[in-house]
């Protein structure tokens, strides 16, 4: 009979890790086993790439030159990854209004695997929204024009930016009741924000107020920034506003600003919600 | 590590809001024994295995489980106890063998370990043919058996079941007091709650009796029904007669309750040789016909009817249908 307990085990960084790639892999097969999650980085993606590309793309007239298709890739990469994050705050409302956290508490494990394990396992699943995105692309005719470590560059600032997101849909994941008002919440930040940025259209046109809030929102940053490393149409690189001048800087220092507010106000959050 | 308490409680405190939820409870659970903590919904059960588990901290008092304190040493108890909680917590989504590897390898095991592990739990627990179906389409028996096999994982010395049966149809509960009684075999120290009188008879060495927050009455199930005192008569007439209850009040204790279509009656009594055919021959002298006469010894349900006030002297209650015993759940009104 195998006398291996857990009481005898030393807990050190090594077993941390263990912890956070136990979870991560839970995590995985929640997203693989839900349908609702796994078409929100599969179907939508390819759904979304051909229909802004076929729709939007007949009547947008880029300034600057460049076909609609060329622009429009960095710029779904990002509603795509934005609206995503989603899934973080419903999956941890989930979690935390079923009994599981509870089962994981009474275990001797790290704490903040929770967490951390929960960011991962989005990490990984804006990776994977991320590839359905390119690929589509790809098989309608977008290419980039760059090296292909700025071609990885350009792909890695969405995926900083995808897992600073997914740390303030924790947060939004422990301070709502329930699954479905994370989700309502969410919806209502995510998709303007999503929206009101160059991803999908340039700002050149829009009112003055929405002007100034696309070139100040980090999408913007960081799809601009997408741009001009993948070797695409960047129309905002005309605009004044500083992100647009520096938006590899500007998308930078959102996501680490973003990561630097989010991650410790979740784990605030969760012993806040774990300690009664 | 019999004789050392493996889980002792000093006026534990707890509060919720204006709501008081453990008004200084006290506990002792010698090693290798099995408590049995029984009140009604709502009596503070949950949150004392709550805080004993490390999942609550209690406002007041103190508590240590396995000799570590549950306040200043939790990752040792954690690592000493094995949960198995009242609400669902095992996941859904993933398989019965997920959720067991799962675990196994947050307590620290490594994956062909924990694995290994979950074989052996699944196979004892009756589940290998379950063992990749996902927790959804277990059946209400299944998962409280995963989520007790989810308890062992680590074969933890002391082990927490927050009513282990609520909820189960009657052929699950009797298979899971079988599977309970085999663990304590193994020597685990056990602290159960329940709200049913009858699991905790079966099941535990010592009961505590909680209400309101408090611990009420404790000792062995023999204790607490000394405690409570005599006999119950239960009596059906084959036709209703007033004359009855004078005609018995002389043999009985206290005052006979008649039920409300005048043939059943119920009395405490003392029992001693010969007192059914006492009584029937009073009956009988005074031109009364029984089609049934029974001496019940005092059951559990007496014990806690007794300790809380329950409604027990309501006469349309308190002539139910002595079977139905076995089943009553104890709700407050």
């Amino acid at each position: 009979m195998n006398t291996n307990t857990a009481a005898e085990r030393p807990r050190g960084a090594l077993q941390r890790v263990r912890d956070v790639a136990a979870l991560t892999g839970r995590n995985l097969v929640h997203i693989k086993r839900e349908p609702l999650q796994l078409s929100d980085v599969t179907v939508q993606p390819v759904l979304f790439t051909l229909l802004f590309v076929y729709v939007f793309g007949s009547g947008v007239v880029l300034p600057g030159g460049g076909t609609y298709k060329d622009f429009a890739i960095a710029g779904l990469l990002a509603m795509n990854l934005t609206t995503s994050a989603m899934g973080t705050a419903v999956g941890l409302s989930t979690d935390l209004s079923s009994g599981v956290i509870d089962r994981f508490r009474t275990l001797p494990m790290w704490r903040p695997a929770v967490l951390v394990a929960r960011s991962l396992a989005d990490l990984m699943t804006a990776a994977i929204c991320a590839s359905f995105v390119a690929i589509t692309g790809l098989a309608i005719g977008w290419r980039p024009d760059a090296g292909i470590a700025s071609i990885a560059a350009g792909f890695a600032i969405f995926l900083l930016f995808s897992y600073a997101i997914s740390w303030g849909c924790a947060c939004l994941g422990m301070a709502s009741k329930s699954p479905e008002s994370a989700q309502g919440v969410g919806l209502v930040i995510l998709f303007p924000l999503a929206i009101v940025s160059n991803a999908l259209v340039p700002t050149e046109h829009m009112p003055t107020l929405l002007q100034d809030l696309a070139n100040w929102n980090p999408v913007s940053a960081v799809t601009a920034a997408s741009r001009r490393l993948l070797g695409n149409p960047n129309p905002s690189a005309a605009i004044h506003a500083w992100p647009m001048q520096h938006p590899l800087l500007a998308s930078t220092i959102w996501s680490l600003a973003l990561i630097a507010i989010f991650a410790p106000l979740a784990s605030h959050l969760y012993r806040r919600r774990t300690t009664n | 590590m019999s004789g050392t308490a493996m889980i002792e409680a000093h006026d534990l405190r707890k509060s919720f809001g204006s709501t008081v939820a453990l008004d200084g409870v006290d506990l002792q659970v010698p090693g290798g024994s099995i408590l049995g903590m029984l009140g009604p919904n709502g009596a503070g059960k949950t949150t004392a295995v709550r805080i004993l588990t490390t999942l609550a901290l209690p406002d007041g008092g103190s508590a240590r489980v396995a000799g570590y304190d549950v306040l200043t040493e939790p990752a040792a108890v954690q690592r000493n106890i094995g949960v198995t909680a009242q609400d669902a917590t095992l996941d859904e989504v993933l398989t019965g063998m997920q959720n067991l590897v799962l675990i196994g390898r947050l307590s620290g095991l490594r994956r062909t370990q924990a694995r290994a592990r979950a074989t052996e739990l699944l196979d004892q627990f009756e589940l290998t043919d379950a063992a990749e179906r996902v927790l959804k389409e277990y059946s209400g028996g299944m998962r409280r058996r995963l989520d007790l096999a989810a308890g062992l994982v680590t074969r933890p010395p002391v082990l927490f079941l927050d009513e282990p049966t609520t909820g189960l149809d009657p052929t699950s509960r009797v298979r899971m007091w079988g599977v309970i009684r085999e663990l304590v075999a193994d020597g685990v120290t056990l602290l159960l709650t329940t709200q049913y009188l009858d699991e905790a008879d079966e099941l535990a060495d010592r009961i505590v009796v909680i209400d309101h927050g408090k611990v009420i009455a404790g000792g062995t199930a023999a204790e607490l029904k000394k405690q409570v005192g005599g006999a119950r008569l239960e009596l059906t007439l084959s036709v209703a007669d007033p004359a009855a209850s004078a005609a018995l009040s002389s043999l009985v204790d206290g005052p006979v309750h008649t039920s409300h279509d005048g043939r059943r009656l119920r009395a405490a009594v003392s029992a001693g040789a010969g007192l059914a055919s006492t009584l029937v021959r009073a009956l009988d002298a005074a031109g009364i016909t029984v089609d049934d006469v029974e001496v019940h010894q005092p059951s559990l349900d007496d014990v806690f009817l007794a300790l809380t006030g329950h409604d027990s002297d309501d006469p349309a209650t308190a002539v139910e249908p002595a079977g139905s015993d076995a089943d009553l759940e104890i709700t407050r009104t």
